[in-house]
């Protein structure tokens, strides 16, 4: 494994770039495709509204993908994460419209851990509002 | 209903083995619009270490959600699928999930909690490839919903 970043070079509280990810139900279709997850909430505007839902959601584990990219883009390689984690708080609304809905991920350096990792903790935000909980990977540096 | 304390550190018999494929990977990486080439090429992959390419962080829960099954669809334990959401998910890895790779998944119930009318039910997915390594575990919060009044 051979992650860019290097231990020595990284404090606690350093910030890795923030990113913007779109989604639309074209997204979803895709993911459900390749991901095996057909559960209709997240293609079927008139079930998702009779389970309660205001409309199509994201899958929890698109989003878990979409988040986990600031940390792999930054480390240079997605082999080096050791731990991920995330609670799945509030659900990614996708209107089915041509803009669909963001998700807006930030990261920033909480802890330097033994054997060269740190622990990385994530916000992820859609709508204004913050979608995952707990968002924290441990990734091993150079 | 709260479920039975007694299934907590029940464990399923492993999976028969999945094979991971290059374009399996490929499929979901682009499906997430992930264009990072350790994905999707093995020279890309080489550079960093890997014999092949390796799949993105979250890509094995496919392989351990439904092995999963499992624990949801046994009829003794009685979870009521059709009020369960996802509510946590963690991975643990030893390596990263590569091409190539035949993976096996024991599930195990790692804790039963009811809270509110909710039944809480914690499933670990231990990873293994052909050679028995250990490759990722996965542990899955599921929350079944309390059935509405009336």
């Amino acid at each position: 494994m051979t992650a860019k970043i290097a231990y020595d070079d990284v404090e606690v509280g350093a910030e890795l770039p923030a990113r913007t990810f779109p989604v639309t139900r074209a997204t979803l279709v895709q993911y459900a495709g390749a991901s095996g997850d057909f559960n209709p909430i997240h293609w079927n505007e008139k079930f998702a509204v009779e389970v309660g839902l205001p409309d199509v959601i994201a899958h929890g584990m698109f989003t878990m993908a979409e988040a986990i990219r600031v940390v792999t883009d930054w480390a240079g390689d997605p082999g080096a994460v050791v731990e991920y984690g995330v609670r799945f708080t509030k659900p990614v609304v996708v209107p089915n419209d041509d803009k669909g809905a963001t998700i807006e991920v930030s990261g920033k350096v909480a802890a330097k851990l033994d054997d060269n990792t740190v622990r990385v903790d994530l916000t992820a935000m859609s709508a204004g509002q913050k979608v995952l909980g707990m968002s924290r990977a441990v990734v091993r540096l150079a | 209903m709260a479920l039975d304390q007694s299934f907590v550190g029940r464990s399923y018999p492993p999976t028969d083995p999945y094979e991971v494929g290059r374009e399996k990977i490929r499929e979901f990486a682009e499906a997430v619009g992930d264009t990072n080439p350790a994905y999707t090429d093995p020279e890309a992959a080489k550079a960093l270490g890997y014999s092949d390419v390796i799949a993105p962080p979250t890509f094995v829960f496919a392989i351990t959600f439904k092995a999963a099954g499992q624990v949801v669809q046994d009829p003794q334990l009685g979870l009521d699928y059709s009020r369960v959401v996802h509510g946590d998910q963690k991975f643990a890895y030893t390596r990263p999930v590569r091409a190539g790779d035949r993976l096996t998944v024991t599930s195990t119930i790692e804790a039963i909690k009811s809270m509110a009318g909710n039944d809480i039910v914690d499933i670990r997915g231990e990873v293994h490839d052909e050679a028995g390594e250990h490759v990722v575990t996965a542990v899955t919060k599921l929350v079944a919903r309390a059935a509405e009044e009336g």
